[in-house]
């Protein structure tokens, strides 16, 4: 046994009872032993990495955009730390900028390990300590890579998970307090930190999904989870419709399980919006998803509804008050958001469902997830026949009527964050000219800030759902549910191929749905890409996106490609905390594959993933806190991040500079050299301006030091080829990447040879890379 | 009435603010006396009708009537190379702002740093962002030419009509012309 314990030994102990001897007790963790080794860093600390840290720093030192010039979170301030100075307690806009991120991914972190804590006391509940943890039967042997990676242990039954919950709940204790006032003061301290969250984000987010797989019986590693039902018009309004909101999915679960055991499923709609609804088709896949975070408001105030049920995250914190105002009784499931509710958890479920039926109340706290299948269900079928259908969306007549009023003070675009032109649309509109709204509907991310700001308070955005009122109804789309993890079998296939470059990448499109031009970007990139045989993943709402919209024979992306691990796939892996598995699946290439040893051994596993593994997320429509934190834990592996043009308000960016050939030096591990390896990847974290330069982006930042020649001649193909046609000429930046002849694309010879020698270019070595000199094999022989 | 509030209402500046441009005939004097001044011009700058012109093609007007390096964000070269103005360099939005706050940077040319920023066509708040770290970060002095107060820009236009922006414009570029 081995861990952070504490043991008592004692020679001889005399007492009452008799004399004892050798008497040893440990107290604290007990880690079992396996054949794998453990390496340096179980349980890390927050500082235990930090030399890791540093190095990718170095590489790509933060480029600050403050968002905000001031300081106010203490009352010495507010401090202007404009330019270069600084505050009351002495930190600058630097460290005041990077402190900002650091409680960002906290918050990220935080949620998503209080979000794992639960559904793990739940679950243990539910089916007891020693339920045991499957995530893919045969095919997945490593079931928690990340876990196995962080902690050092692996986990076999459910009861595992708490000391590994334990363990980053301290964590993220630790960095928050490093953001009081008074506290680290050093910008890469604070980054380093950053990362650090990241990292137990994720582990927060593979405790959370492998729980929840084992326990429900979610498709375990299935390349080919069903197809289910997407979009505003997949809900039968024929049926009561239950909606349900959020992120923590066992009040969902037993929403469907009452109506299974009542006979009611084909009877009642399941439906929903976030990852509540992905993860509630993968435990039935009759159940359906009305769209992403941003479709909230639109559902709401549609009326589809008969009762609306919200757990936690991303759920829209004026709920009630939409709710209310087309008469739909809200259920909040948790305490983390209450909703100013009454508790109703120990009333009896007809008291409740009486009440939220007559109206007496606009809705009930019930932090009991059974009581709250039984609620929704019977006040959904009691709601539904009798249920004056209050309308919220104004008719076409009243929209014309109602634009007549507007005094084109301009403050709804200002106030949306596309800069949408609403007042020219109202404009039209109040002319019986519609089109100009409906077609803000494919941008308009649904926040309703038009409304708030519009003097005349017309409802705006109710305008622009009647407008599209057509379109909306014709959402009708399939998305593959969930698949989980990825089978070690599949990673066994595909190991060579992506270390050694011949499938030129891994993108991974996650995130929110804050998109500067609507969800439709989203899938143009993911279908480019899995058009060039790339391996295309996908979690949360940005797989929700890629699945509205159908090809020219009306299929949508996850129709008309396959699911596996593969070239060429495009795999929806599940809700936020399914994100996991994408790194998951890079750790387990170094780890199945390579054959590195990956207990307790994240540096040596990031330093190989980040030298080997052509591996980039793209978080198109970035929003929230978590959406950094999981971008964090991707830095950390060094994976790079390509976030939207929003994602610059995460207000700092990880920059490398490909003109300082001195920041672009590996070991060649087999000799010790020092070699150039050119700027790969360039960099771990930047806001793209438009899909046209992401797409650039994600091919250039899929090479990697590693690639054999064969390889890099592909990922160079994709690269030239997307740059000639998106920016209308070759790359200016070859030179930097071919190191020989043989890297050259065998069809762009003498174009690309030609440039080699205006840029007097020579030969370079390929190493086998690293960053680590304790992995040099030269200085132990 | 031009005002000079952030455009988009909530990206509220700190207690620098750019000063507002009441004429072209700053811009155009700020732009001659500068030694090594540098055109950003960003996507948005294609897409922006000004009768029957689009923004680019003012910024090709005032770029090659004083010879300003251009660096074409995003996808934009290709919409400069579609025009024939084969002379700008290519680079992500927050790359160009890296180099711009490095002292030591050679600059496209090679022969150093600059020392005026003139921007345009970048989503207004990336622009918000950008502007706000070369303020932070850089001594440099930044032109904002858009329509819209940029209030982390050195100098910025208020809030203007289309119509005063392509009068400003048209000054600016044929005031450059005279040399």
């Amino acid at each position: 046994m081995t861990g952070k314990t504490t043991s008592l030994k004692i020679k001889e102990l005399k007492t009452d009872i008799g004399l004892i001897k050798d008497l040893e007790i440990t107290i604290g963790r007990i880690i079992e032993e396996w054949e794998e080794k453990m390496g340096p860093t179980p349980f890390p600390s927050i500082k235990d990495l930090r030399e890791w840290d540093h190095k990718l720093l170095q590489r790509y030192k933060p480029l600050y955009m403050p968002f905000c010039d001031l300081c106010c979170l203490c009352t010495m301030g507010k401090c202007d730390l404009t330019g270069d100075k600084r505050g009351a307690c002495g930190l600058d806009i630097k460290g005041q900028q990077s402190r900002i991120v650091l409680l960002a991914c906290c918050i990220g972190a935080a949620t998503h390990t209080g979000h794992a804590r639960h559904l793990v006391e739940h679950l243990i509940e539910k089916y007891g300590r020693d339920w045991p943890i499957d995530v893919g039967g045969v095919s997945v042997e490593v079931e928690a890579p990340v876990t196995r990676l962080v902690c050092g242990i692996r986990p076999k039954k459910l009861g595992d998970l708490e000391e590994v919950l334990d363990y980053l709940e301290e964590q993220i204790v630790q960095l928050l307090s490093a953001t009081h006032t008074g506290q680290e003061g050093d910008n890469i301290d604070f980054e380093s930190k950053v990362f650090h969250a990241g990292m137990i984000d994720q582990v927060g987010m593979e405790v959370a999904d492998i729980a929840q797989i084992a326990s429900y019986g979610f498709p375990k590693a299935d390349p080919d989870a069903p197809l289910t039902d997407i979009g505003f018009g997949v809900v039968d309004t024929d049926k009561p419709v239950i909606m349900v909101i959020g992120h923590n999915v066992p009040p969902a679960v037993d929403i469907v399980d009452y109506l299974n055991d009542h006979g009611l499923f084909g009877d009642v709609e399941v439906c929903g919006l976030c990852c509540t609804a992905q993860d509630i088709t993968r435990y039935n896949p009759k159940a359906k998803i009305v769209g992403p975070i941003s479709w909230q408001l639109r559902a709401i105030r549609s009326g589809i509804a008969d009762v609306i049920v919200v757990d936690e995250q991303c759920i829209r914190t004026d709920v009630l008050i939409e709710a209310k105002k087309v008469g739909i009784p809200v259920i909040a499931a948790s305490e983390k958001n209450c909703l100013g509710l009454k508790d109703r958890t120990l009333d009896k479920a007809e008291e409740v469902v009486a009440d939220l039926v007559e109206g007496k109340t606009p809705g009930a706290l019930i932090l009991d997830s059974a009581k709250v299948g039984e609620v929704a269900v019977e006040t959904a079928l009691k709601v539904a026949p009798k249920r004056k259908k209050i309308r919220v969306i104004p008719e076409v007549n009243e929209i014309v009527e109602l634009s007549k009023t507007c005094t084109k003070c301009n403050d709804c675009r200002r106030a949306c964050p596309n800069d949408l032109l609403i007042p020219e649309a109202i404009n039209e509109a109040a002319k019986g000219n519609f089109s100009g709204l409906a077609d803000l509907y494919e941008s308009c991310i649904g926040c309703a800030r038009c409304e708030s700001a519009c003097p005349k308070d017309l409802p705006l955005h109710s305008f622009i759902i009647k407008a599209a009122e057509k379109r909306l109804k014709e959402e009708k789309y399939k998305i593959r549910t969930g698949r989980g993890a990825i089978q070690d079998i599949e990673i066994r296939e595909v190991g060579a191929p992506i270390v050694f470059g011949e499938i030129p990448g891994v993108v991974a499109f996650v995130g929110c749905a804050n998109y500067p031009h609507g969800g439709i970007e989203v899938v143009e990139m993911a279908e480019e890409f899995a058009k060039r045989r790339y391996i295309v993943t996908a979690s949360g709402c940005a797989a929700m996106s890629m699945a509205m919209h159908k090809n020219g024979e009306g299929k949508t992306i996850y129709e008309e490609y396959h699911g596996a691990f593969d070239a060429g796939g495009v795999l929806n892996v599940g809700s936020c905390v399914s994100n996991s598995h994408i790194a998951g699946a890079a750790i387990k290439i170094a780890s199945i594959f390579a054959k590195r040893n990956l207990r307790g051994n994240y540096e040596e596993i990031a330093d190989y993933i980040h030298n080997r593994v052509g591996a980039v997320g793209v978080a198109w429509g970035a929003m929230s806190q978590k959406a950094a934190s999981i971008a964090s834990g991707f830095w950390r592996l060094g994976i790079p991040v390509i976030v939207g043009p929003h994602g610059s308000k995460y207000r700092r960016m990880l920059l490398g500079r490909k003109d300082r050939k001195e920041d672009w030096c590996v070991y060649d591990a087999r000799t010790g050299d020092k070699v150039y390896v050119g700027p790969n990847p360039e960099h771990l974290f930047y806001a793209a301006e438009t899909k046209e330069e992401a797409m650039v982006w994600i091919a250039k930042l899929c090479m990697r030091p590693n690639d054999t020649s064969k390889g890099r001649a592909i990922k160079l193909t994709h690269y030239i080829d997307l740059h000639k046609r998106l920016y209308g000429k070759m790359p200016d930046d070859l030179h930097l990447f071919v190191r020989t002849e043989a890297d050259i694309p065998i069809t762009m010879k003498d174009e690309i040879k030609a440039i080699l020698k205006e840029k007097k270019w020579k030969t370079s070595k390929i190493p086998d890379p690293t960053l680590l000199p304790r992995l040099i094999r030269a200085k132990e022989a | 009435m031009a005002t000079a509030k952030s455009w988009q209402t909530a990206e509220v500046p700190g207690p620098k603010k750019a000063l507002v441009i009441s004429k072209p005939e700053v811009v155009v004097a700020m732009i001659k006396r500068s030694k090594r001044p540098i055109l950003i011009v960003g996507h948005k700058a294609v897409e922006v009708e000004m009768e029957e012109k689009k923004l680019i093609d003012y910024m090709i007007q005032i770029a090659s009537s004083m010879k300003i390096p251009v660096v074409a964000t995003a996808h934009t070269i290709k919409e400069f190379l579609e025009r024939g103005f084969k002379k700008a360099f290519h680079m992500p939005i927050v790359d160009i702002t890296n180099r711009l706050q490095d002292p030591d940077w050679k600059g496209l040319d090679g022969r150093g740093q600059y020392d005026l920023v003139l921007i345009v066509g970048i989503p207004y708040y990336m622009e918000w962002l950008v502007l706000s770290s070369l303020k932070h970060f850089s001594k440099l002095k930044t032109i904002s030419l858009e329509r819209f107060y940029q209030p982390n820009a050195t100098w910025s236009f208020p809030n203007i009509s289309i119509e005063e922006w392509i009068k400003s414009l048209n000054k600016i570029v044929s005031d450059l012309e005279v040399k």
